[in-house]
């Protein structure tokens, strides 16, 4: 038995640390901590519930859309604002060219170093890179000649003796198994993928002035004017740079993206039995066309809502009612007792380190050991996100998710059994982003139809004034971000913030263990995990990487003073 | 604005040649095993022309005389590729995806042939102890740049944030005595930012509240523009200093100028034309956003000139108005948000015009000008006399007498202070 930590595990946002206890080669134990804590709860109470989504979007800087987006649904289910459909249409077209940016991003530069050897592409031949990029797709760079270039700018780099951000890579390492040809070809779509993930931003610059943190997002509404007379709003130009970005975003997808990814999965067909994890999946569901009425989740969305247990075959429907959270294990206190499971709306932010001062070697993982809490669905550990989204929507058997996920099952030959492994959770988030991807020129083409048809509208400026507020209220915002369900809760009392708190994607899979022993997603998906080299842990990083964790989401705002709510607004 | 500012002075004077860059690490290879910057950039798509080209745009973003491209091309030319390592503390990684937006080089460029990019955790290879290993070695050589996104916490004996079971403190101090200079990006860094905000649970503070000895520049903004980044690497390579900076470590070639004074809707603030309700007929003509809460008056920061994602567009241009995120403390003194100047937080609710200057320069110590907009703005209320201008057709054009607190706000507006 040996422990291994990974502190920082890198290619991630924010501040993941692992242990690991090995027995005979393989992950026996894992314990998942997130050692930064903000307290932005805390910053947000007693100040105007109007400014909350600009502080909560601060959150996370690449999930730079979700928690505004999350913040402002929150409010209005408290204020019972219903906003227009050109806002809930921008909102829809900002976050599902989110999850393709984000995706991408997350694809070729957090997570294809796990897999493709840097230094492998120098041995490749570009003439049968080339081959093999065109026998994949019409991806317009690849000729011979490309390749050539792309190789040869690679050697000068690494001729140079300073490989910079690839220094430390896993290079040589006995799990990179690729041929030399799909290195060449990744690490050419590497460097194509930050150009693209650059351009594609500025659909975000144009909606909402920049990118990332767009500022745009209203209570009621959105603050892009739209008139198709206008020179200073959204017109005829803006729907024509943006459908040429949108198109761009299917093109590389579906060029680039989903081939890499199948040619990756095809070499390394041993990690579709690796890193499952729980088998338990919840997702609230996002991107309806109607209007969500007060007190439901958006069933019915483009992407699907619902749990299932334990890798059964039903999928039943959210009760937000159910969520809740303990800190037995976080570095938090709750005077009714550590192990309590208390409802967000229940909960209470008591920091209470009782790690060791750093600097230190070893978290004291049979105590407290995270900046997160533990949340649970009914008493039970989740998995949110990419993989759970195509679980439950192809289980639902739902129309756009059900063919996709069945043709590339077909693809690789597999059955939906290989689902719940890191290579599924990997191929359901390149699947969904050519959801996304197709959905962006859907919204669009819907948008520029209903703003054709006379309509203007951006906000619902009915209860804008607080005056107009009853003196306490109080809701739920969810969204379905790129990394999975994502919930925001706030408490107004004469006219400012009592109380908000939010339950985070990664809050949920990254969770420590809860007060009944029962690991968080990251903790079970690791066990099993096969390390070759303890020194270099390259399969844990494939495991942790399949999720892409974002840890300032994690870890930044953990409940309320403890104000019970006996209902809560879902929007 | 050139009265507010007392540059600090350049720290080195202008190195004449690249062999006289000091502090700039030359890295285990000679400069003769590394291509210049334009066979570099030439050797992946960009040819000589867009270098020249680039190089100008530099200079010119600088606000360095043109005869000065050729220097800054030839510099880059000869230059090798200095370390960076950038440190993410209390941060949400914003500045780090604003980096992934480099356009002037692009990403690619910046890492593969301007800097050497040692230690950088949203993209580095290593993780753990191979990560651990990355930064030892790029701390070994004297002379790299040191970039720190996110506020350093003091709390907990710095367990708010720990990297590899050091606190951020520890890191951050360690690295510091070794670095040629500091370069804070985004606001957290560089004045404490949100962990900052009030009642600022985890004693965050900002880089220069824990390290000192250092040139430091600061680049805030929520996040960092990029272009403004990139250009204060480029100053360092070309002159072997950090640019001229105010009083708060900003370097004037990007937070010199007031956004008001350069927004393009200032003709309309200056003709009375406001926007007065989301989505009204002057919010979609591009009137000015004052009333809207806009910040843009009290705001230093060249996002109406470089705006953000390639010149793609702005906050104001896209509708939204300003909410000064570049300047310290702006959680606390621009909030509520939409509320018009002065009626945010900083200002207390009863400032009257004369005041807003003094009151901005109270409550953040430093940095705004004594001549703030509520001196600007009185001097065109008094101009205009009856305030009567094209108006925004909503109401009597009070608008004009913005900071008059006897001038009720017409019910859809904000218009409330805290209470």
């Amino acid at each position: 038995m040996s422990r291994i930590v990974i502190d920082p595990v890198t290619r991630i946002e924010g501040h993941l640390r692992v242990e690991a206890q090995l027995d005979g080669g393989k992950v026996a134990k894992a314990w998942s901590s997130t050692t930064m804590w903000r307290g932005l709860e805390k910053i947000l109470v007693g100040r105007d519930p109007r400014d909350a989504w600009y502080f909560a979007q601060r959150i996370c800087g690449v999930c730079t859309t979700v928690h505004a987006l999350a913040s402002v649904r929150a409010v209005e289910a408290a204020l019972e604002i219903t906003p227009p459909l050109n806002a809930r249409l921008l909102r829809d077209l900002i976050s599902a060219s989110q999850y393709v940016h984000d995706h991408v991003v997350h694809f070729y530069h957090l997570h294809a170093l796990d897999w493709v050897d840097v230094t492998g592409a120098l041995k490749a031949d570009p003439k049968r890179t080339a081959a093999l990029a065109q026998s994949l797709s019409d991806y317009p760079q690849s000729s011979a000649t490309h390749f050539s270039a792309v190789r040869k700018r690679l050697q000068a780099f690494v001729q140079g003796g300073r490989l910079g951000p690839f220094s430390g890579g896993y290079w040589g390492h006995p799990a990179m198994t690729l041929p030399p040809e799909v290195d060449l070809l990744a690490v050419s779509h590497y460097l194509d993928a930050l150009e693209f993930q650059r351009d594609y931003a500025r659909a975000h610059a144009i909606l909402g002035g920049k990118s990332p943190h767009p500022q745009t997002y209203l209570v009621g509404g959105m603050a892009s004017p739209i008139d198709l007379n206008s020179e200073d709003a959204i017109n005829a130009s803006t729907f024509q740079a943006l459908r040429e970005l949108f198109q761009k975003g299917l093109d590389f997808v579906q060029q680039a993206y989903l081939p890499d990814l199948l040619a990756i999965a095809k070499a390394y067909p041993e990690w579709t039995k690796i890193g499952g994890g729980l088998d338990s999946y919840l997702a609230f569901g996002d991107m309806a066309r109607d209007p969500v009425p007060p007190g439901q989740l958006a069933g019915g969305g483009v992407l699907p809502s619902g749990v299932i247990r334990n890798g059964g075959s039903h999928v039943e429907p959210v009760d937000p009612a159910l969520i809740a959270e303990d800190v037995a294990r976080a570095w938090f206190t709750y005077p009714q007792g550590d192990a309590t499971a208390l409802s967000p709306f229940d909960g209470e932010t008591n920091p209470h380190y009782t790690g060791p001062d750093p600097p230190y070697e070893y978290l004291d993982v049979d105590s407290k050991y995270s900046w997160l809490k533990a949340p649970r669905y009914d008493g039970l550990a989740v998995e949110v996100g990419p993989l759970a989204r195509m679980v439950i929507g192809y289980t639902q058997g739902d129309r756009r998710i059900r063919p996709l996920v069945a043709g590339a099952l077909r693809e690789l030959g597999a059955t939906p059994a290989v689902l719940p492994s890191v290579l599924g959770r990997t191929l359901s988030r390149g699947l969904e982003t050519l959801l996304m991807a197709r959905y962006t020129l859907e919204l669009l083409d819907a948008l520029e139809a209903n703003v054709r048809g006379g309509d203007l509208s951006i906000f619902a400026g009915g209860k804008w004034d607080p005056s107009s507020w009853p003196a306490h209220a109080q809701g739920a915002g969810f969204v379905e971000a790129p990394r999975g369900g994502l919930s925001h809760w706030i408490v107004i009392s004469d006219q400012r913030i009592e109380n908000y708190q939010a339950v985070v994607p990664s809050t949920w899979n990254a969770s420590p263990r809860d007060g009944d022993g029962n690991p968080g997603a990251y903790e079970a998906a690791l066990v099993g995990t096969p390390v070759a080299d303890p020194e270099r842990p390259l399969e844990v990083l494939r495991v942790l990487h399949s999720f892409d964790p974002c840890m300032a989401c994690a870890a930044h705002l953990l409940d309320a003073n403890g104000r019970p709510l006996a209902q809560v607004r879902v929007q | 604005m050139a009265d507010r500012m007392t540059p600090i002075p350049q720290q080195r004077p202008p190195a004449q040649t690249q062999a006289a860059v000091p502090g700039v690490s030359q890295g285990p290879t000679g400069p003769e095993e590394e291509l210049p910057l334009a066979a570099r950039l030439a050797g992946f798509s960009v040819e000589r022309r867009s270098c020249v080209k680039y190089c100008a745009g530099l200079t010119a973003m600088l606000a360095l005389p043109t005869t000065l491209t050729r220097r800054v091309a030839a510099t880059l030319d000869a230059q090798t590729k200095p370390s960076l390592v950038w440190f993410e503390f209390q941060d949400c990684a914003g500045d780090t995806e604003s980096l992934l937006r480099a356009r002037n080089p692009a990403l690619a460029s910046l890492i593969l042939d301007l800097v050497s990019v040692d230690y950088q955790e949203t993209i580095m290879s290593g993780a753990g102890h191979q990560a651990e290993d990355a930064l030892a070695a790029a701390l070994r050589a004297d002379g790299y740049l040191l970039v720190v996104e996110g506020s350093v916490p003091r709390g907990a004996r710095g367990a708010y944030c720990c990297v590899g079971g050091r606190s951020a403190i520890d890191h951050l101090q360690k690295a510091a005595s070794g670095a040629a200079a500091i370069i804070n990006v985004g606001t957290c860094s560089a004045f404490g930012g949100l962990p900052a905000a009030k009642p600022n649970p985890t004693d965050a503070v900002a880089v220069s509240d824990v390290v000192s000895g250092v040139p430091i520049v600061n680049l805030p903004g929520c996040p960092v523009n990029v272009d403004n980044l990139t250009a204060t690497l480029v100053h360092f390579l070309t002159f072997g200093a950090l640019p001229a900076r105010d009083e708060l470590g900003r370097p004037l070639f990007a937070y010199g100028d007031r956004i008001h004074d350069n927004c393009p809707r200032r003709g309309h603030f200056d003709a009375g034309q406001f926007a007065v309700e989301w989505g009204d007929e002057g919010h979609r003509e591009g009137w000015c956003l004052y009333r809207l809460g806009c910040k843009g008056p009290s705001s230093y920061h060249n996002c109406p000139s470089i705006q953000w994602n390639g010149s793609t567009n702005w906050p104001i241009g896209a509708g939204h108005g300003c909410v000064g995120c570049a300047e310290p403390a702006f959680w606390d003194t621009m909030t509520p948000f939409y509320d018009r100047l002065p009626h945010v937080a900083g200002f207390g609710v009863n400032a009257t015009a004369e005041k807003i200057g003094l009151t901005v320069v109270a409550v953040t110590a430093a940095g705004f000008a004594l001549h703030g907009v509520g001196k600007a703005i009185q001097r065109r209320v008094g101009q205009r006399g009856d305030g009567s201008g094209p108006g925004d057709g909503t109401g009597p054009p009070g608008v004009i007498t913005l900071p008059d607190q006897a001038t009720p706000s017409s019910p859809s507006l904000p218009g409330r202070g805290r209470t």
